[in-house]
């Protein structure tokens, strides 16, 4: 869904994620990565958004089934929805904080599961939100302003 | 300063992408975290960690890391050089522990040659 209605949409791809596979993890947020940078964005917002798909793949990967990351290049934004079929959080405030992680201890071992995740994400975004039902998914939307570094 | 000098100072064995030894290494980060690293690293950094699987690479290449240098001679996953090699990015390893070893490119990086 457009945040302005006025503004139109210039470019869109869905990518698909599968859960529990770490083999693959961050291969759709490198795409993400190299489709904005060959459309001449800031560095800065380039790096952004690659930092807030990485972290909803990561945690797609991590936590749920499966999962689909949701590219959507307009005028002034970029923005990015992560949506997956999974456990559900059951208290966002709380997963919210940093350092909360219900990671496994294997998820752990490898550096993911710090509790980073949705703070980061949060944190480099210039609008987020987050909704999510329990045992059935979580949906995620960040937009990045295209023009907001200097 | 570049990578190819940090390896030859510090003795360091070259894994992959060793034809990519020219870039700059602007400054470094130490860090096991993905998040952590994800958050916190700089374009052009030298990345010094534990972690040897395969995911340490997509965060690199995210970052536009320099390259990345393993600890405690411990040696890249094969699956993890064969996708470095794809995005060629120089993975070295050291024999030092991570605090010997950041401080050793901390002062390369800081003092004047």
């Amino acid at each position: 869904m457009p945040t302005q209605e006025t503004d139109h949409i210039s470019y869109q791809r869905s990518f698909y994620v599968e859960g529990g596979n770490f083999n693959y993890a961050g291969t759709v947020s490198t795409s993400i990565k190299s489709i904005l940078k060959q459309m001449d964005l800031p560095n800065d917002v380039v790096r952004k958004s690659a930092l807030v798909s990485y972290e909803s793949e990561i945690n797609i990967v991590s936590y749920a089934r499966k999962g689909v990351i949701k590219l959507s290049i307009y005028s002034d934004i970029i923005q990015i929805e992560a949506i997956d079929e999974g456990p559900g959080i059951p208290n966002i405030e709380l997963a919210m904080q940093e350092g909360y992680s219900t990671a496994t201890q294997q998820i752990r071992e490898m550096g993911f599961g710090a509790g980073m995740g949705l703070y980061n994400i949060k944190s480099f975004s210039d609008k987020f939100d987050i909704s999510s039902e329990v045992g059935k998914g979580t949906y995620l939307k960040m937009i990045i302003n295209k023009f907001s570094s200097r | 300063m570049d990578i190819e000098t940090i390896v030859k100072k510090l003795n360091l064995k070259v894994r992959c992408a060793a034809a990519n030894l020219k870039k700059t290494v602007s400054g470094g980060y130490t860090g096991d975290l993905l998040s952590d690293v994800m958050a916190k690293s700089h374009e052009g950094d030298i990345w010094i960690t534990r972690q040897v699987h395969q995911n340490i690479v997509a965060v690199a290449s995210l970052k536009d890391h320099a390259g990345i240098i393993l600890v405690n001679s411990c040696e890249p996953a094969p699956d993890t050089l064969e996708r470095a090699i794809q995005e060629n990015i120089p993975i070295m390893v050291s024999e030092m522990n991570a605090f010997e070893l950041t401080g050793k490119i901390f002062h390369l990086l800081t003092t004047k040659d």
